[in-house]
C-alpha cells in the first residue's frame, strides 16, 4: 500500500508547507470560480469572464509594478472593468462584445507596458509568468485571509442571488413583473464573477482564469439536469482538477529532464478539458432521447 | 359570466405616450373573475404596452389600472412571450414551477413537503408531469408554455396575463394551451387576458374581447365587437368583418382613406 502511494505521490507532497497552502487556495477558489460559473454558461456571458481574466492581466502587472500583492491588481481591475461592460451595456448582446473586445485590447496592451517596465527595471523574468499563468506553489501565506475572505463573500452573494438571478436567466420579462430588480441583480452577479475571476488568476494565472470559471460549469451542466446538483458538480470537478493537477505538478519534478517541474497551469487546464471531454461521452446516449 | 361588482382587473382611461408618440389612448375596461379575455390588436397596436402597465412595468400619462387582491395572494401572475431557455439550463420544469412560489426573494430555496405537493399539484394542472423532469430548454414551444402557466399560477393569482402565448405553436398545441387556459379560468375562477394578433384560435373559449387598434381599444362580448361598424368606427376608417366557416376575417382599408372602399382595391388584409 506505501508502495503504491509513492509510486503515485512523489516524496514531500503532503509534508511541504507550500503544498498545504496551494491545497486550501486552490481548493477554495476552485469551488468559488466553478460555481459562479454555472450561471457565467448559462447566461451566455463565457466571453465577458474570458475578457475580465485577460483585463486582469493588466491589473496583476500594475499591482507588481507598484509593489503591491497581485490579488489586489486582479481584484481592483477586474472589478472596474466589469463596471465598465455593466455601464456600457453588457446586457444587450451585440453592445455586450463589442465593448469588451475594446476593453480587453486596451487590458493587454497595459500589460505589456507594465510587465516590460516592471522587468527592465528589476530584472525578473518570473512575474511575467507569474501573473499571466499563476503559480500556486509559490503563493505567500499572506494570501490566505485574502483568498478565505473574497471567497467566503462570493460563495454568500452568489448562495442570496441564487433565486431571482435563475429567474432573471430564465426571463428578465418575467422577472421584472414579479418585481425583482433586474439590472441590479444583473449588476452584482457581475461583480461576483470579477471577483471570481480575480481569485482563479491567483492560482492558475490571468490568461487561463476563464479555465476555471467555464470548464468545470460547463462539464457540470452536461451531467445533471437539476440546480443544485449542477454547482455541486461544478465545484466538485474545480476541486478534483485543481488538486489532481498540483499533485502532477509536483510529481513532474520527479519526471525528466531533471530539476525543472511543469506548472501547476497546464495541469489543471489539462484536466479541465478531459473531464469536458469524458462528460461528452457519458451524455450521448440520453441526448438522443431529448430533443 | 355575468356582469358582477366583483373585478379582477379594471383599467380605467388610461393613456401612454411613449417618446412623444401616443401608444395607448383613453384605454378601460373591466375583467371579471373567470373570465377568459383576448386582447386583439395587430403589431404596434399596443398589447405590449398595455400588458406592461397592467404589471405595473411602466406608468400611464394618465388613467388608473387596479388588481383586486385579497392580501394573502399575488394579485397578476405573467406569462412572457420572450424568455431565454438555454439547452443547457439547469432547471427542470418542475424547478421552473417551484421558482413560482417564491423566485423573487433571495437565498436558495429549502426543500418542503408541502412544497411539493403544491408543484405536483399544479403540474398536474397543466397536464405537464410527463415531461416535469426533462431541462426545460429541451421542451418544444407548448411544454414550455405549460410549465410557464403552472409557474404563474402557483401564487394562486386572480388575473393570468399572457403575452402572445400562441405566437410560436403549431395549431394542435395552441389549441390544447387555449383549452387549458379556458379551463383554469372557470374552473378556479381567474379572469384570464391573452394577447394575440389571431384572434380565431381564441374564439371557442373567449368569454370577451378587447380589442385594440391604433392604441384605442373596444371591448365586450365576440359578437359585440368584431363588427363591421364597432371595428371601423374604432380603426376610424371602413372595415369589414367577415364570417367564413366559424372563422373571422378582418378586411381593412387604406389607412388614410376614409371612404368606404370596395374588396378589389384592398391593399391590406389582416386575417384574423
Amino acid at each position: 500500500m506505501h508502495a503504491v502511494l509513492h509510486a503515485i505521490v512523489e516524496p514531500g507532497f503532503f509534508s511541504s508547507s507550500n503544498v498545504q497552502l496551494a491545497v486550501v487556495i486552490g481548493g477554495l477558489v476552485a469551488v468559488v470560480a466553478s460555481g459562479v460559473g454555472v450561471f457565467t454558461v448559462v447566461r451566455g456571458q463565457s466571453f465577458a469572464g474570458e475578457a475580465l481574466g485577460d483585463i486582469g492581466a493588466a491589473g496583476g502587472s500594475s499591482a507588481y509594478l507598484i509593489g503591491i500583492g497581485p490579488l489586489w491588481g486582479f481584484l481592483g481591475i477586474n472589478i472596474a472593468a466589469a463596471s465598465a461592460m455593466e455601464l456600457i451595456g453588457i446586457q444587450r448582446a451585440r453592445g455586450r462584445d463589442l465593448a469588451t473586445g475594446i476593453v480587453l485590447g486596451l487590458g493587454f496592451g497595459l500589460a505589456a507596458l507594465f510587465l516590460y517596465l516592471g522587468t527592465t527595471e528589476s530584472n525578473t523574468t518570473g512575474a511575467p509568468i507569474q501573473i499571466l499563468f499563476g503559480s500556486l506553489f509559490l503563493l505567500p501565506s499572506s494570501n490566505l485571509p485574502l483568498v478565505v475572505a473574497f471567497a467566503a463573500g462570493t460563495i454568500a452573494t452568489l448562495i442570496t442571488l441564487y433565486r431571482p438571478l435563475m429567474l432573471v436567466s430564465v426571463s428578465p420579462e418575467l422577472a421584472a413583473a414579479r418585481g425583482v430588480p433586474v439590472r441590479l441583480i444583473s449588476a452584482a452577479y457581475l461583480l461576483a464573477m470579477a471577483v471570481a475571476v480575480a481569485l482563479s488568476a491567483l492560482t492558475i494565472g490571468a490568461i487561463l482564469s476563464t479555465a476555471l470559471l467555464i470548464g468545470p460549469a460547463a462539464t457540470a451542466l452536461r451531467l445533471t439536469n437539476r440546480p443544485h446538483r449542477a454547482f455541486l458538480a461544478a465545484a466538485g470537478i474545480g476541486v478534483g482538477c485543481t488538486w489532481l493537477g498540483l499533485l502532477l505538478a509536483w510529481d513532474s519534478y520527479y519526471w525528466p529532464p531533471p530539476r525543472n517541474g511543469w506548472p501547476v497551469s497546464f495541469f489543471v487546464v489539462t484536466l479541465v478539458l478531459v473531464a469536458y471531454l469524458a462528460s461528452g461521452v457519458r451524455r450521448r446516449r440520453p441526448a438522443v432521447s431529448g430533443s | 359570466m355575468a356582469v358582477t361588482d366583483e373585478y379582477a382587473l379594471r383599467v380605467d382611461h388610461v393613456s401612454v405616450e411613449l417618446g412623444g408618440r401616443p401608444i395607448l389612448d383613453d384605454v378601460g375596461f373591466e375583467l371579471a373573475p373567470g373570465d377568459l379575455t383576448g386582447l386583439i390588436g395587430s403589431n404596434g397596436a399596443g398589447k405590449t404596452t398595455l400588458l406592461r402597465v397592467i404589471l405595473g412595468l411602466l406608468t400611464p400619462n394618465s388613467g388608473t389600472v387596479a388588481a383586486r387582491s385579497d392580501g394573502s395572494r399575488r394579485s397578476v401572475g405573467y406569462v412572457p412571450q420572450k424568455f431565454l431557455l438555454d439547452p443547457d439550463m439547469p432547471l427542470r420544469g418542475r424547478d421552473l414551477v417551484a421558482l413560482g412560489i417564491d423566485g423573487h426573494r433571495l437565498g436558495i430555496p429549502r426543500p418542503s413537503r408541502r412544497r411539493r405537493e403544491l408543484v405536483e399539484e399544479m403540474l398536474a394542472a397543466v397536464n405537464a408531469e410527463q415531461f416535469a423532469d426533462t431541462r426545460i430548454g429541451r421542451l418544444s414551444g407548448g411544454e414550455q408554455q405549460r410549465i410557464l402557466i403552472a409557474h404563474a399560477l402557483i401564487s394562486r393569482p386572480r388575473l393570468l396575463l399572457l403575452d402572445e402565448p400562441l405566437a410560436n405553436l403549431d395549431l394542435r398545441s395552441a389549441r390544447e394551451v387555449v383549452e387549458l387556459l379556458g379551463r383554469i379560468a372557470h374552473e378556479q375562477q381567474i379572469a384570464v387576458l391573452i394577447s394575440a394578433h389571431e384572434m380565431n384560435a381564441l374564439l371557442p373559449v373567449m368569454d370577451r374581447v378587447v380589442y385594440l387598434a391604433d392604441g384605442r381599444a373596444a371591448c365586450g362580448t365576440a359578437d359585440e365587437v368584431v363588427r363591421s361598424d364597432v371595428l371601423s368606427r374604432l380603426y376610424g376608417h371602413r372595415v369589414d368583418v367577415l364570417r367564413v366557416h366559424g372563422r373571422v376575417i378582418v378586411v381593412a382599408g387604406d389607412s388614410d382613406d376614409a371612404e368606404p372602399t370596395h374588396p378589389h382595391q384592398h391593399d391590406h388584409v389582416d386575417v384574423f
